[in-house]
């Protein structure tokens, strides 16, 4: 890719390119516009965007101009578009639109305002689980593909595994045989640093050698462990894991994130270990680029491209999965609407008050399917072999 | 190939160990009693959660009773902590309802993806192609239970049959083609909502693994020498993209558990992920635990299966 050789070039008419040069977000806009699909999915995403964030600001605060929490009785089950009885109903609790827009639900509450409550919990439950998984995809993937050759020392094996069963058995109650395993560790922690600055790299004579052995590469670890992750049925673990933990929206976030982050740290490794041999890495490094700066600067933009497909994709499987969640009654506690537990509301009124159900349901259909078909196109736009042939 | 088996059973094994102490850690760990869920509950005297907390192991250190669970578990002695029954038993009972739904789902996904995906690839482009992958698209991004519903207003208009649970409550002794349409129609829309995920991704593979096919040489050269079409493409193209599809066959085993919750809650169905599901609410930890289990099982045996699937059919894939 040429996006290496991209420097800042002085604007003189010598040195300016000959050829007619397109920034990369040209010629991804370019490619986008072409692909009605993803650019429509762009458009509605967008758009969700902002009705999500006007809908935070106008059903939160004490006085609200949506009240999504207001109960009106006498209003119950109204279909949309329906004006309200004005006569019977406090001034208060008028709907400012003057009409239903989407009718009222069993309490009478409206559910346009419900709606658009809704749309900020669904939005940051897709952004914030993907934001997750995909920091930790890119984080145990790339160590997993930069620096998988190394292997693990076992004096570290050891380390690793004394800290964490001290904190396990500090969690469990036995609290004299948790906090010893743990000073242990720190000391030793403290002790291998000390004997790095004094001795470097250098392994130390007779039997402590055996500490230094190598066991196994972190690479093999951290895909056993991707493995490990994998062989739980995604969905009934979050089930458990929401179900146990107190209901709330940000324990839903945490949990969809924490269980979905193995698809990409799979990516960010095979890239990496096919970008790790490439030229420019090798020649970065022979200028002596730190670690650190080659993989922030030269190797995550090279491999961010399936990451973001498979993030667009992820954010469409977290709003299902928050909305399946909230229809099993385990998502955001009720006081706050979410277009989960709207539907799952009015499924007990399907037949005499459907638009509970085909409201939120439509809505989540189109805001999935957007970031589907977007996600989709990202696949086409940034993939330069199909790119040719289109 | 011996050692391929032999090393990845050791591998799996390892990895299950793993997937054990960690589930079990997730749930034991999590807070809340299980001895607690029914605080309100007069009958829970505090002479009555000790005992409970005695019967159950509660009172000893983790590594205690994660020892206690899995021994009990390997002997098929776990019982559910609600009702006394075994676990095992009442987890087969279950089983056999999902694996009904199980089966028609798997039978629909499979013979209806293929044609669409292969016709779709053969007429790339077309309306056809260009309205499947909008279709496709579409039904990976409904919601389940949405589509459930819609389902459910449909059939019940229009056919006027009852499909909530297996079969009709109080039907009694009819004719047997009465039970059999009323235990048909039951079936059907569970089936059908558990086949269209799997039927929109599979259609979107089979595509996409047939243009890959018949764009490679060979297809071409059959094409050139004047192979008629229908032979070309279900002769020549199709058997070679057809080879990651029978590894998949090891791949739908863990579907038997994950996914079903919804559907078997929506139409009371009396399956495992419903039986789990209630588990958990009702902090039933033998139960979830071995249900996490055995879908953990499945997992692992369907990847071992795929992998010697592959290398049986395709000679290439040397393990």
């Amino acid at each position: 890719m040429a996006r290496e050789m991209e420097h800042p070039l002085p604007h003189t008419a010598m040195e300016r390119p000959l050829a007619p040069r397109e920034s990369r977000w040209k010629e991804f806009w370019r490619l986008l516009r072409r692909n009605r699909l993803a650019f429509l999915g762009l458009f509605i995403f967008v758009l969700f965007f902002l009705i999500a964030l006007t809908g935070l600001f106008l059903t939160s605060g004490t006085r609200p101009v949506f009240d999504p929490a207001v109960v009106r009785l006498e209003e119950k089950l109204r279909p949309p578009l329906s004006s309200p009885k004005s006569e019977i109903l406090v001034s208060d609790t008028i709907p400012r639109l003057g009409l239903y827009l989407f009718g009222t639900d069993e309490l009478g509450r409206d559910v346009f305002s419900r709606m658009m409550q809704g749309a900020w919990v669904s939005l940051t439950v897709g952004f914030v689980a993907v934001g997750i998984a995909v920091f930790i995809g890119i984080f145990l993937g790339g160590i997993s593909g930069y620096y998988g050759q190394n292997a693990v020392r076992a004096d570290q094996m050891l380390l690793v595994v004394a800290l964490l069963l001290g904190v396990g058995l500090l969690v469990a109650g036995a609290t004299a045989a948790g906090a010893a395993l743990l000073i242990a560790g720190g000391t030793y922690l403290v002790f291998s640093r000390w004997w790095k600055k004094k001795e470097g790299k250098r392994a130390a004579s007779g039997w402590t050698r055996v500490l230094w052995a190598g066991t196994i590469s972190i690479d093999t670890l951290i895909m056993r462990f991707v493995d490990i992750m994998l062989c739980f049925p995604s969905f009934f673990l979050i089930l458990t894991v929401v179900a146990l933990l107190p209901a709330s929206i940000y324990n839903i976030m945490i949990v969809i994130g924490l269980t979905s982050w193995m698809g990409t740290t799979r990516f960010v490794r095979a890239e990496f270990l096919s970008l790790k041999d490439q030229d420019f890495v090798t020649a970065a490094r022979a200028l002596g680029v730190s670690n650190w700066r080659i993989i922030f600067r030269h190797m995550i933009p090279n491999a961010i491209a399936p990451v973001l497909v498979s993030a667009t994709i992820g954010i469409a499987t977290a709003i299902l999965t928050e909305a399946g969640l909230s229809f099993l009654g385990l998502g955001v506690p009720p006081p706050h609407a979410t277009w989960g537990n709207i539907l799952s509301d009015g499924k007990n009124f399907i037949f005499d008050a459907p638009w509970l159900t085909f409201i939120p349901g439509v809505a989540i259909l189109i805001v999935v399917l957007s970031f589907n078909l977007f996600g989709e196109g990202l696949r086409d736009i940034l993939n330069p072999r199909l790119r040719e042939r289109s | 190939m011996l050692s391929f088996i032999a090393r990845s059973s050791i591998q799996k094994i390892l990895t299950l160990f793993f997937v054990s102490v960690i589930s079990f850690l997730v749930i034991y760990l999590a807070p809340g009693e299980p001895s607690q869920v029914d605080p309100l509950n007069p009958k829970f005297t505090p002479e009555m959660v000790e005992r409970f907390r005695k019967q159950f192991h509660l009172d000893k250190p983790l590594y205690i009773q994660y020892t206690y669970f899995y021994r009990d578990l390997f002997t098929g002695k776990t019982v559910s902590w609600k009702d006394n029954q075994p676990v095992l038993k009442k987890i087969w009972e279950r089983f056999k309802n999902s694996l009904l739904l199980f089966v028609v789902g798997t039978v629909l996904t499979w013979t209806l993806s293929f044609p669409v995906g292969i016709r779709s690839a053969i007429f790339r482009g077309g309306l056809y192609d260009r309205s499947a992958t909008f279709f496709s698209y579409l039904l990976i991004s409904i919601p389940g239970f949405f589509f459930a519903y819609i389902l459910i207003i449909i059939v019940v208009n229009t056919f006027h049959v009852p499909v909530i649970d297996m079969e009709t409550f109080g039907l009694g002794n009819t004719s047997w083609y009465r039970w059999l349409m009323d235990r048909v129609w039951h079936l059907l829309l569970p089936s059908i909502l558990g086949a269209t995920g799997g039927i929109a991704v599979l259609s979107r593979y089979v595509r996409s693994q047939m243009m890959e096919v018949e764009s490679q040489d060979y297809v071409r050269t059959a094409r050139a020498k004047g192979v008629p079409e229908e032979q070309v493409h279900y002769k020549h193209a199709l058997r070679n993209a057809l080879l990651p599809f029978v590894t998949m066959f090891g791949l739908i085993l863990p579907g038997l558990i994950g996914g079903s919750v919804i559907i078997e809650s929506i139409f009371a169905w009396p399956g495992m992920g419903r039986m789990a599901y209630e588990a958990i609410l009702a902090r039933d930890y033998p139960i979830v635990l071995t249900v996490n289990f055995i879908s953990a099982v499945l997992v692992l045996i369907g990847t071992f299966i795929s992998d010697v699937l592959y290398m049986v059919v395709d000679p290439r894939i040397r393990l």
